[in-house]
């Protein structure tokens, strides 16, 4: 049994939404897809999860506000510790107020590089790396739905596409 | 799909398409460039080598050939970092803040924004590392082992939290600004059809399809690294102000300076953002996608934070006199009526007083007042450091070392090269990058669109009748 990829495009967002959302409440999957801005309420019209990306930032944001503790209490009272301006260094929550800057700066630090970091290598955004849309129309005006199905069901799709409002349909 | 009051102005006018945006936005990177980029750049770039030249003066022989001295050791230099880390500010305020704030005026003009904010710091970053004396040294900024026991870096230090603000500050904004910048490059890639073009942006864009689930991360980012910016661009200047006002100096020694500043900073980045935008939008015809309205938002913006800043300088007077310290009262006299009474002076009328012809509806919808108004701003604020610095240097507790200030060539040409630096930097950016968020501005056409606006009111209409 071979499988069929369909490349359906629509000139608006609307009838997509619709008509995405309509394929996803009979149980067709769809796979992907690809639209020239970010259209509000796809995500849950084709079923997608809720990315866990912002967890992600506060784990790597916990690490941050760890790192630059741990580095001023070593640097600061540990190794070294020296009366600046008859302001000993003896223990570290004698210190803490002057340490708060640097321990915030730290945490949006490695928080927001981290999340970044995260977002371009679970994207597999780099540079170099191959356009990941189908059709170069998308990231202008066109909306394209991408459904991987097999062969029997492609025909009661497609036309389900068309009445949906799609202008084109591709097969690859 | 969104729907937005009538009464609402657009934000997007004449009858556009998606397409249509997807024109206007890349007409000024395919086309030629105007008469008018060239003739800037040119001036730039000459102000920018001029202040190479200052520059490589000043490390080649020592900061000796800056008109500071030994009363006055903190003049053009600290005064010229704060200022261009002020205006840096607005880029943030608009891309974070009023995202937080789902201001949708924003889209239009965060770009440009941003990549103002990136060029500023830049320019305040170069002040900075060369006021140190041995800028070859400057990596003693950071907590790096070495050989003198380790003798660490003192975190007590606001100088030292300085560092860290301002290089947190600069690599998250650069982040924020180039995750925005992905989806737009991907668009010129695809449109592209010169090969070298096209495969610039295509390293630029880093592959970006516009995919759900990518957008759905993109999204989570935006918000987010929103988030974690709005403190921390307060942070920044509340920093900046601490390395004044931990001093025991006189008239720097106060509790208001961390809010004082922060507002500061957004009143005259919100001017720098009005002179560039209101170039830009004349020059690549951008005037549908910047409108009067956003014009006016701004300006609205710089009255709040213009009447902040002149609340800030009455609350310093009477507290200085208030508080019975006589050497509090003086360093406000001495900088009022003493010797740089005129910097006060400029300070006050730019700052306080200018503003506040903002009420009238008239003028801050006027392009050439408000373009005149922005910069008069921005000298103001530029004042306003430099009498915070300067006369209070000039003045300090022991008559001894009472000194005047005034800057030597170079210092003014080092300022005058950060100066065409920012414009170069700017300009550059215009003619190759898209100047606004189309894929951001493209997601509010239909509720925020002249024509769709428009419809929907006819349409509303008709359904009452």
């Amino acid at each position: 049994m071979s499988k069929a990829v369909i490349h359906a495009i629509f000139d608006d967002e609307e009838p997509m939404l619709a008509t995405a959302s309509s394929l996803h409440s009979k149980g067709i999957r769809i796979k992907d897809v690809f639209t020239p801005f970010p259209v509000h309420g796809l995500d849950a019209a084709i079923g997608l999860p809720r990315t866990r990306i912002a967890i992600c930032a506060f784990i790597y944001g916990l690490t941050g506000l760890t790192l630059a503790t741990l580095m001023m209490w070593y640097m600061m009272i540990a190794d070294w510790p020296t009366d600046i301006g008859g302001k000993p260094s003896f223990a570290y929550y004698m210190n803490v107020p002057a340490f708060i800057p640097i321990s915030f700066e730290s945490t949006v630090l490695c928080a927001a590089h981290g999340m970044a970091i995260t977002f371009y290598l679970r994207c597999w955004l780099l540079p170099g790396a191959k356009a990941k849309n189908p059709d170069p129309r998308t990231t202008d005006d066109k909306f394209m739905i991408v459904i991987e199905t097999k062969e029997e069901n492609k025909n009661n799709i497609e036309s389900m596409l068309k009445t949906g409002g799609a202008s084109e349909i591709h097969h690859k | 799909m969104q729907h937005e009051s009538e009464i609402r102005e657009p934000l997007i006018l004449g009858n556009k398409t998606y397409h249509q945006i997807t024109e206007d936005i890349v007409r000024p990177i395919e086309g030629k460039a105007s008469k008018y980029w060239y003739i800037l750049l040119t001036i730039s770039v000459i102000c920018f080598l001029w202040g190479i030249a200052c520059l490589a003066y000043t490390i080649g022989t020592g900061i000796g050939v800056w008109g500071s001295n030994n009363g006055v050791d903190w003049a053009f230099d600290i005064t010229n970092f704060v200022w261009w880390i002020g205006i840096g500010h607005a880029g943030t305020l608009i891309s974070a803040v009023l995202l937080l704030f789902r201001q949708k005026w924003r889209m239009a003009i965060n770009r440009a924004a941003e990549a103002m904010t990136i060029f500023a710091v830049m320019c305040a970053a170069i002040f900075v590392l060369l006021h140190t004396g041995r800028p070859w040294l400057d990596y003693w900024l950071f907590p790096l082992p070495n050989q003198f026991g380790s003798l660490w870096v003192n975190f007590n230090s606001p100088l030292m939290w300085d560092v860290f603000a301002v290089s947190t500050y600069f690599s998250v904004s650069l982040v924020f600004w180039y995750t925005g910048l992905v989806p737009d490059f991907a668009m010129i890639r695809d449109r592209a059809t010169k090969p070298f073009a096209r495969k610039m942006y295509s390293i630029l864009s880093f592959g970006w399809g516009g995919s759900a689930r990518h957008w759905s991360r993109f999204e989570e980012v935006s918000l987010v690294l929103a988030g974690l910016s709005t403190p921390l661009v307060f942070s920044v200047h509340s920093i900046v102000s601490m390395d004044f006002a931990t001093s025991i100096v006189p008239g720097w020694h106060t509790t208001i300076f961390p809010p004082y500043f922060v507002a500061g900073a957004v009143f005259s980045g919100f001017a720098m953002v009005l002179t560039l935008l209101i170039i830009l939008r004349k020059i690549y015809n951008l005037e549908n996608y910047i409108t009067i309205k956003h014009i006016e938002y701004m300006n609205i913006v710089i009255i709040v934070t213009g009447s902040i800043v002149g609340v800030a300088y009455l609350t310093e007077l009477f507290i200085s006199w208030y508080s019975g310290v006589e050497y509090e009262q003086y360093a406000f006299l001495n900088r009022a009526t003493g010797p740089y009474w005129w910097a006060y002076a400029a300070m006050m009328t730019c700052n306080v007083v200018s503003p506040q012809l903002f009420w009238s509806k008239k003028l801050r919808t006027n392009l050439t007042f408000t373009f005149i108004m922005s910069i008069i701003v921005n000298i103001g604020m530029w004042f306003e450091r430099f009498v915070i610095i300067v006369p209070t240097l000039c003045r300090t507790f022991l008559p001894s070392t009472w000194n005047m200030y005034s800057p030597s060539f170079v210092d003014v040409g080092i300022y005058t090269g950060t100066i065409g630096m920012f414009f170069t930097f700017f300009l550059l950016f215009t003619r190759y990058f898209p100047v606004i968020a189309q894929a951001e501005l493209k997601s509010i056409l239909k509720s925020s669109g002249q024509e769709y606006k428009e419809k929907h009111a006819a349409q509303g209409h008709a359904a009452h009748h």
